[in-house]
């Protein structure tokens, strides 16, 4: 896709930040200690960069799906883990307050969102609800103006630095999916704790962990959107949400890409370089291809989404299957390309295989992505 | 306040190549960027306007139309307004033209206090317009800012960085003043400045030499004496060491390394 000067900046804002900002001895940091330096925080948040998307009335910067996906790619090309601090502000953390808050709502949250000063974590999985997300369990029981939530979300992102959560519960359990409501929950709020913080593969430096409830009593006011619109709630979410999957996974695998290439072109082996023997350079060209492709598709999912297209949805979940599934092959021949040294840490590649797998994992596993798909093209 | 800041857009030297045969620059298809020195002398207006409301920042620029976008990042990172002068007429310009062109462009902005330049464009490597632009304007020049240290009520005292050492030097604003890249540190772009300067229609005004009151002969090539001979690229120069300790440590080490070298 050729892009305007708009989006060019935008990628080039973004290539720059990381590039200048994270180091590789800042990341092999976060991957070996599993802290995310502060002063990195900071300058995320002093930026905007938790905003990118968040409209400019609630103090976010107005970006659109494009631009967003862009910058989204260019940092996880050099930090994954970076990315996903960033998405979980942007995409899931203010899509469910942007589909259905009230105006107070909007201030309350999102504002402090889009400035960096509350980080929101996005808890619709249960240890029983995955990919069948509306079997949840969660329970919310009307008592006079509030409502007492019961039940235990798990692998939740950014669970232990958020400072409030969307809560999914069920408020008819007779009603299956159209019982599901959501409420906006402040983490110190009485009756949550937290589960222990998930010993991960890769994306080290983002806390994960289950978020327990309690008998934990929320002002009918924390309802976010009607009673019973919970899950279109987070379908509609989800939905945005996959292109920056796409996005984080695209930018791995050109990371993944660039390692492969400057590996190859240094390693000699039977007296030349090995990115002379043709069976590693026809990998690489493979490697590019794709990626190319993986981009295109990507991008135009993001437009058919900035023109609310009609099947823009479906688009999403094509853009997140075929970039995810590709990129984690992609990252895979990087690291055969790498040969042994590919599985020792002191090589990039190694964390970058870890880091990778995960995008066609959350957000919607393949399969569900393939139900997705499948669904529009087979409805009546 | 009002600051004027002059940039280029130049192509990235780190990807350009210069070719062996010709001794001219390799262009095609190598990145333009807004050249490293005036994004320093851009981050020197912006953090006068930062400390002094009503301080406005515009930034002036000679180039062809795709030049541009140049001018939307300095929008993007804060400047106020932006000015391209474009135009056929201007093609081919040496460091006088340019001078003679971008010291006409700020005659038609009108008043200023201050004029920041980088100290010299990384695809041409003169340091001439700067001061020329000064010149032509009569106003004081200081070269190689490093460090602004007071700004007072017609005045400005900055540092001016030399080889082993630095002058302290008081001027009379409106004064020029070129950074270079000790002086700070510049900001990025932000989002949603990027937006509005690529969404608002006409961000950026295009003057030709008819806006601005120059004879097509007074510009570009026709007007340029310089004719480059030769271009090439310096030998580069190997990167220096300090070493660090007590004198006996540094005489010990700077023995070693001499021996290593089979200089002693």
């Amino acid at each position: 896709m050729i892009l305007s000067p708009k989006y060019q900046l935008i990628q080039k804002l973004a290539r720059d930040f990381a590039e200048k900002e994270i180091p590789e001895s800042m990341q092999e940091e976060i991957d070996q200690t599993g802290k995310y330096p502060e002063s990195l925080y900071r300058k995320i948040t002093d930026n905007g960069f938790f905003g990118i998307k968040i409209p400019k009335e609630y103090g976010g910067q107005g970006g659109d799906n494009l631009a967003y996906v862009l910058f989204v790619e260019q940092i996880s090309r050099v930090s994954m883990v970076t990315s996903i601090y960033i998405s979980g502000a942007n995409s899931l953390g203010s899509g469910p307050l942007l589909n259905a808050a009230t105006p107070e709502q909007l201030e309350k949250y999102l504002r402090p969102v889009a400035e960096g000063k509350k980080f929101p974590a996005f808890a619709l999985t249960e240890p029983g609800a995955g990919s069948d997300a509306a079997g949840l369990q969660s329970s919310a029981v009307r008592d006079g103006d509030y409502y007492v939530l019961n039940g235990r979300k798990t692998f939740i992102t950014g669970a232990p630095i958020a400072d409030f959560a969307i809560i999914y519960a069920k408020t008819d359990f007779s009603k299956g999916a159209k019982g599901i409501s959501a409420f906006i929950v402040d983490m110190d709020t009485p009756g949550i704790s937290l589960g222990r913080n998930e010993k991960k593969m890769g994306i080290i430096g983002m806390p994960t962990s289950d978020i327990i409830l309690e008998d934990v009593r929320v002002h009918k006011d924390s309802l976010l959107g009607e009673e019973g619109m919970g899950f279109i709630n987070a379908m509609k979410t989800l939905d945005v949400g996959r292109l920056g999957v796409a996005a984080t996974a695209l930018g791995v695998a050109q990371a993944c890409l660039e390692e492969a290439i400057d590996f190859a072109k240094n390693r000699k082996q039977f007296g030349q370089r090995i990115a002379d023997f043709q069976a590693i350079s026809f990998m690489i060209a493979q490697m590019a291809t794709q990626i190319q492709a993986c981009r295109e598709l990507l991008y135009n999912s993001a437009v058919l989404k900035d023109t609310n297209a009609k099947d823009a949805g479906m688009h999403c979940s094509m853009a997140k299957l075929f970039v995810t599934e590709t990129a984690c092959r992609i990252a895979h021949d990087a690291l055969q390309i790498h040969g042994g040294y590919g599985y020792i840490k002191d090589y990039r590649i190694e964390r970058l295989y870890r880091d990778i797998r995960v995008n066609t994992l959350f957000e919607g596993t393949s399969q569900v992505q393939q139900i997705v798909i499948s669904k529009e093209l087979l409805k009546k | 306040m009002k600051i004027i800041v002059c940039a280029k857009q130049v192509p990235d030297t780190n990807e350009v190549k210069i070719d062996p045969v010709k001794g001219t620059l390799i262009r095609d298809g190598v990145p333009s960027i807004l050249n490293p020195d005036d994004a320093n002398a851009l981050e020197a207006a912006l953090t006068m306007k930062d400390s002094y409301p009503g301080t406005t920042v515009s930034v002036i620029s000679m180039g062809p139309p795709q030049a541009s976008i140049m001018l939307y990042e300095c929008l993007a990172m804060g400047a106020d307004q932006a000015y391209l002068l474009s135009s056929p007429a201007f093609g081919g310009a040496d460091t006088c033209a340019t001078s003679t062109t971008i010291a006409a462009g700020i005659r038609k902005l009108g008043g200023f206090d201050i004029i920041f330049a980088g100290r010299q464009a990384i695809d041409g490597d003169t340091a001439q317009v700067g001061p020329q632009v000064a010149q032509r304007l009569g106003i004081p020049v200081v070269t190689y800012v490093s460090k602004v240290r007071e700004l007072g009520d017609g005045y400005i005292i900055v540092e001016r960085q030399l080889e082993d050492g630095y002058e302290v030097i008081k001027v009379k604003t409106p004064c020029m003043l070129t950074a270079v890249k000790e002086l700070n540190e510049p900001r990025y772009m932000n989002v949603g400045r990027i937006i509005d300067a690529c969404e608002k229609k006409e961000s950026v005004t295009v003057w030709n030499e008819n806006d601005i009151g120059l004879r097509p002969e007074s510009c570009g090539l026709k007007a340029s004496p310089t004719q480059v001979l030769r271009s090439f690229t310096p030998a580069p120069k190997g990167k220096g060491e300090m070493l660090t300790g007590t004198v006996t440590e540094m005489s010990s080490a700077l023995v070693q390394k001499l021996r290593e070298k089979h200089v002693l």
